[in-house]
């Protein structure tokens, strides 16, 4: 068997190179008369080292990184193929410190498989979950997700077993499973790796989702910026059709459970559920009054479970190895692994999935590294609706609770630092421009009072005469949109605005006046 | 009917997806990825294929930053000005844009998911990541004849 060289193909490692150095790869081996397979694979997530090159060797698996296409010839002249040395080698990927810290479940296959391939998704465990539940039946399972302790993981970290109850409850109808793939979240991008990377384990996990509850069908609304995973979970799902386990007649059980990719259109208000809801059924996408809940009038008026990929794609694992193995991750209330994804000036940018506990210093430090230039001044987790965190916040650990209780959120885990040339004003008027430019509109509060707070930012980074008055004004502002929006958009606004004011005063009222 | 799309085009899309449920955005995203925008002649038939008004219809239309109701042009750059681009320098990409020639859009986006390599943008549908100013300006260079 010839050597195996992976790179990925995922759309970010590509956007870097990955499919240059791959047809540099070929072409070099061709002249050079020597034979290795090139396989095009998930991305681990460590996108610093990105083209990432992995060679098996004895070792394990070898890598280098990052790799121009103009690299290619030095590095087989160093003995690529064998794991030779080379200034771009990094040696074992596994044992690398930001690798080797964490505890990769639902992420195990990343950079492992070929995404698409339904045999490596087999060999790899895929698969083993959903028969697990068809034998042991619906109840079995939903007492082993409940002993998982598995919190939604698409920022309102709500216990998954109880929503499923509530679908379950309501009597004889239809139902559906919906996966918000909306990912709207900056600085968030592990949904999409998932479903670049791993589109079975999603289908999987919505098949499971879907025995349990009781629906035949299922849609996964991804937001239009993700082309690539919009394709290739369009692609999964023709596979898995084929291959018995979607359809009519899921691995033999004589159960139906179909699946539908529906593109999104550039809103990302549609990433709350019962806007996500209204939209796949063709309306503008306006968030709905609740009660009722989805899980009790969703979709076309009919119960529905709304999961974030993440969450759905939790399942297989959780099914496969029981609920306690993934409890026994984790600390309090908060179980089981989470996926934090690394952005902004960071070293080390990328994907990391680890059991609740790590503190945030460790994430921004020990796996990020620290600033590429200058040092870390502030850490938004959670999205652009998450709060500020300082370097005096490096202790609180990875728990819902623990951030709840600092005025912070974890949200869907996005980690964005930001360096000492940040000027955190502008960040706030970052902030009410998007609440401006994303309202869904339906309360006043957030589709007015996010244009004049943009205003009154605005004002301030002028050199507001008023300056104390105008931020004694903001922080009402963002007061009354807590007390008074329909949803978290205007709801979590104070959030970011009053964090950046308190740590950063100076910023809104120290400004030169003009 | 537009040059792209001819009417015949047209009800053959509606055909192929109003009998699914919810058949509205797939339907316009299916009009759009044919003639790049929803035509006014586009309305009427799709309005009264899905049983909605042509209010309603257009109300969808505007709701969503995708659609567009007027003909593209050339060229589309969309920045990312998201808060993980714009630590990385998001700003000066929007400023070198501005010198774009006249037949290329430019558009803000909040995250392209390529946040661990920013700042992001996405030009004629590639990806682009950990840009500056400089190879903002060679995208037009590129382009010319
Ligand atoms: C403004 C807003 C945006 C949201 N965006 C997303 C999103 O992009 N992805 C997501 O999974 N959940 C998002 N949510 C949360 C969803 O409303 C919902 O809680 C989630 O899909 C439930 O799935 P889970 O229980 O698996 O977390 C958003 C909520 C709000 C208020
Ligand atoms: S807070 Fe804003 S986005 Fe949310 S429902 Fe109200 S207007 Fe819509
Ligand atoms: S914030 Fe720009 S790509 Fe995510």
């Amino acid at each position: 068997m010839s050597v195996r060289v992976r790179i990925s193909e995922d759309s970010v490692a590509c956007a870097l190179g990955a499919d240059d150095v791959a047809r540099a790869l070929a072409a070099a081996l061709a002249v050079r008369g020597l034979t290795a397979d090139i396989v095009r694979v998930s991305a681990r997530g460590l996108y610093w080292l990105e083209p990432l090159l992995e060679v098996d060797t004895d070792a394990g698996s070898f890598g280098y990184g990052p790799v121009t296409d103009a690299d290619i010839d030095s590095l087989l002249d160093a003995g690529l193929l064998q794991g030779g040395a080379h200034p771009l080698a990094l040696g074992p990927v596994d044992a690398l410190p930001f690798l080797a810290r964490q505890q990769r479940l639902v992420f195990a296959r990343a950079g492992l498989i070929r995404p698409l391939s339904l045999d490596d998704y087999l060999e790899s465990g895929g698969y083993a979950g959903l028969k697990r539940v068809l034998e042991t039946g619906e109840d079995a399972f939903i007492a082993e997700l409940e002993a998982s302790g598995l919190r939604g993981r698409g920022g309102a970290a709500f216990p998954a077993h109880i929503k499923w109850q509530g679908v379950r409850a309501q009597g004889d109808t239809e139902r559906f499973v919906v996966c918000n793939a909306d990912e709207g979240d900056s600085g968030a991008y592990a949904d999409r790796m998932l479903m670049e990377g791993d589109p079975y384990a999603l289908l999987e996990g919505m098949t499971i989702a879907a025995l349990c509850v009781g629906a035949e069908q299922g849609y996964v609304y991804v937001r239009s910026e993700y082309p690539h995973a919009i394709e290739k979970l369009k692609q999964a799902v023709a596979h898995a059709e084929a291959a018995g386990f979607l359809g009519e007649d899921i691995a033999g059980s004589g159960r139906a459970f179909r699946v539908e990719v529906r593109a999104g259109a550039g809103a990302y208000i549609c990433g709350e559920e019962s806007a996500l809801i209204e939209s796949i059924e063709g309306k503008r996408g306006q968030v709905r009054a609740r009660p009722p809940l989805p899980a009790v009038c969703g979709l076309f008026g009919k119960p529905t479970l709304v999961h974030n990929v993440l969450s759905l794609a939790s399942l297989p694992v959780i099914a496969r190895d029981g609920g306690a193995a993934f409890y026994h991750f984790g600390r309090e209330r908060s179980r089981g692994t989470l996926a934090l994804t690394l952005a902004g000036c960071l070293r080390r940018c990328g994907l990391i999935e680890t059991a609740f506990g790590p503190t945030l210093g460790e994430l921004v430090d020990d796996f990020g590294g620290g600033a590429k230039m200058g040092r870390v001044k502030a850490v938004q987790v959670g999205g652009p609706l998450g709060a500020w965190l300082t370097v005096d916040d490096f202790d609180l650990p990875l728990d819902y609770e623990a951030f709840a209780a600092r005025g912070a959120i974890l949200g869907h885990g996005s980690v964005v630092a930001v360096d000492e040339a940040c000027d955190m004003a502008g960040m706030a008027r970052l902030a009410f421009t998007f609440c401006a430019a994303e309202s869904c509109g339906k309360c006043t509060p957030c589709r007015v009072g996010s244009v004049r707070g943009g205003e009154i930012v605005e004002r301030l980074m002028a050199g507001s005469h008023h300056a104390a008055d105008d931020v004694a004004l903001l922080l009402e502002l963002t007061d009354t949109l807590r007390d008074a929006s329909l949803c978290a958009l205007g709801g979590m606004l104070h959030y970011p605005v009053r964090s950046a004011i308190e740590h950063f005063p100076d910023e809104f009222t120290g400004r030169d006046t003009r | 009917m537009t040059d792209t799309l001819t009417e015949d085009a047209l009800a053959a899309l509606i055909e192929q997806h109003r009998g699914r449920r919810g058949a509205l955005l797939p339907l316009l995203h299916a009009v759009q990825a044919t003639c790049g925008y929803i035509p006014d002649a586009a309305i009427a038939p799709i309005a009264s294929a899905l049983r909605i008004s042509r209010a309603e219809l257009e109300g969808v239309i505007s709701f969503y930053a995708d659609f567009r109701r007027s003909a593209p042009n050339a060229h589309r750059l969309r920045i990312c000005r998201a808060e993980s681009c714009r630590a990385m320098g998001s700003e000066a990409l929007w400023q070198a844009a501005q010198s774009a020639p006249s037949d290329t859009d430019i558009e803000v986006v909040y995250c392209l998911g390529a946040c661990a390599a920013s700042p992001a943008a996405e030009y004629d549908g590639r990806l682009l990541c950990r840009l500056d100013a400089a190879r903002i300006a060679r995208l037009w260079q590129e382009d010319q004849p």
